[in-house]
């Protein structure tokens, strides 16, 4: 009695940690499964392409938008911060490097989270709960193959695409900022700009790119398919993906960094 | 002939089947019948392979159904789910077609489409169909619609789940005949879980009963009737009062 009452508080921590690990098992086996059955046939090409524009190319307005917004504050917060220093002059640079390295992977990353794992979440769960998964079944096809696997390819080939194009934007969302807000010559900043980036900056933002589509289209796949019944069960397998997929986002991120950067 | 063995499967706690033994027949048309949430559709699965059972043996002419090629064996079903469970984001025709515009069964996509047009008019309904998505029909249609896929590949055997659900005495009617007339036609073996007593009447050579996770009669439909069993007698005059709870 008297060892059950010691050892209640270590099963109330012990429980929900091997409850998560549990599901970390889960979520690994499945990447791995949908990983082996991107290499195997059959392929199927039209819902491949129908995944690129609906994760890419839908998602270029919402990612456009949040990198010009993100990159007009960043030169003004730059500029505030320099100024105390004197060193307004490198607007242009912090603002290139902060969009190319951080910004514009993190927060493109985050809003095709928000935008794509829910979805993927919510329309695998309906499709789940109305049975139709089991009807993919009976008609000879791989759940996995059909839905996971051309979702999590049009994630990973187009989110760095997403990302460069919403990195040129930001950069420009700068530019106008720096341009029209605080006088700074056109010609200088955009060379100032060019100037300083180096490959690997932007190499390494698409690059995280690349991980971060992978991780959102993942995410929506896995909780999709692990959805409950009903309307409640749709609705906690979108929230669990889309926050899943933002935190991991960010946690892979910090890795990233680590692992371009730390040499 | 499909045949299934002592199987049991239990959800947690919860024993669902608790050692179903049954056959049936190659050519013959059976109907389970039984309670909600007494294992029918489970049942079903299991044979499918939608969900693994815990034990038994489940065979299909004679051979176990998780050995050799599940794709082989898959092909050799056609199934009309309880929601129709047609793919939202696919147009009617494509629906219909599914199984013939991917995997061993690929046919070019004009053939594909008229064989889907030719099962559409089949379960009666016209070519305007084709084209519509499958929110943009009515219950009834998109049950038929299922059934048109269901039978698209001239499978040897047909599941219908709960064919009749949700639709109205009329439409109903039209669904069962079209059942009948379908397995007699293509002489497919089919296995139908139902409520409804209409429709039992209507698809079933032979009958069983599902309760308590076992088959407490099974039969002839034209036995049905006449039969002591007393859970058959309370089910099919839907008495309140028998061995059946009725509140489970």
């Amino acid at each position: 009695m008297t060892t059950r009452i010691l050892t209640r508080p270590l099963a109330a921590i012990g429980r929900p940690v091997l409850a998560a690990l549990a599901s970390v098992g889960r979520m690994t086996l499945f990447a791995a499964a949908v990983f082996s059955h991107i290499l195997r046939p059959p392929w199927y090409f039209r819902e491949f392409t129908h995944a690129v524009m609906t994760i890419g190319w839908y998602s270029l307005p919402v990612v456009g938008l949040t990198a010009l917004f993100t990159g007009g504050a960043l030169a003004l917060q730059i500029y505030d911060g320099s100024s105390r220093f004197s060193a307004e002059a490198a607007v242009p640079q912090i603002v290139a490097i902060g969009m190319v390295r951080e910004l514009g992977p993190v927060l493109g990353g985050l809003m095709v989270a928000a935008r794509v794992a829910s979805s993927i979440a919510a329309e695998i769960g309906t499709m789940k709960v109305t049975e139709q998964i089991d009807a993919l079944v009976t008609l000879s096809t791989d759940p996995l193959k059909y839905l996971a696997v051309p979702r999590v390819l049009a994630a990973t080939l187009t989110v760095p695409i997403l990302v460069a194009v919403g990195d040129s934007i930001g950069i420009m969302g700068g530019w106008l900022v720096g341009v029209n807000r605080l006088d700074f010559n056109s010609t200088a900043y955009l060379r100032n700009t060019i100037d300083f980036l180096e490959v690997a900056d932007v190499g390494s933002g698409i690059a995280k790119g690349a991980v971060f589509g992978c991780l959102v289209a993942l995410m929506g796949c896995y909780y999709g398919m692990h959805s409950g019944r009903g309307a409640q069960g749709v609705g906690k397998a979108t929230k669990l993906a889309v926050v899943s997929a933002s935190v991991l986002i960010l946690a892979s991120n910090y890795l990233l960094t680590e692992l371009f950067f730390s040499a | 002939m499909i045949r299934l063995d002592n199987v049991h499967k239990s959800f947690g706690d919860n024993a669902v089947l608790r050692g179903v033994t049954l056959e049936v027949p190659k050519g013959e048309s059976m109907v389970i019948i039984g309670g909600s949430g007494t294992g029918k559709s489970v049942m079903l699965k299991c044979i499918l392979g939608l969900t693994r059972p815990d034990s038994g043996l489940i065979t299909l002419d004679g051979q176990p159904v998780e050995s050799g090629d599940h794709d082989a064996f898959l092909a050799r079903f056609g199934m009309l789910f309880q929601g129709a469970a047609l793919f939202d984001s696919l147009p009617v025709w494509q629906n219909v077609a599914f199984r013939l515009l991917r995997g061993r069964l690929k046919r070019p996509k004009a053939e594909a489409r008229e064989i889907a047009i030719e099962k559409l008019r089949r379960v009666g309904l016209g070519s305007k169909v084709a084209d519509l998505f499958p929110a943009e029909l009515s219950g009834g249609m998109q049950k038929r619609v299922g059934l048109a896929r269901a039978i698209a590949a001239e499978p040897e055997i047909i599941f219908f789940d709960e064919p009749t659900t949700g639709l109205d005495p009329i439409m109903a009617g039209v669904i069962n005949d079209l059942i009948r007339e379908i397995v007699v036609e293509m002489g497919a073996t089919a296995m139908t879980i139902t409520h409804d007593m209409t429709s039992v009447r209507a698809i079933a050579d032979d009958v069983a009963m599902l309760h308590d996770g076992v088959i407490q009669w099974s039969g002839p439909v034209a036995d049905m009737d006449g039969c002591a069993d007393p859970y058959v007698q309370q089910f099919i005059h839907g008495r309140a009062e028998g061995p059946i709870e009725a509140v489970r």
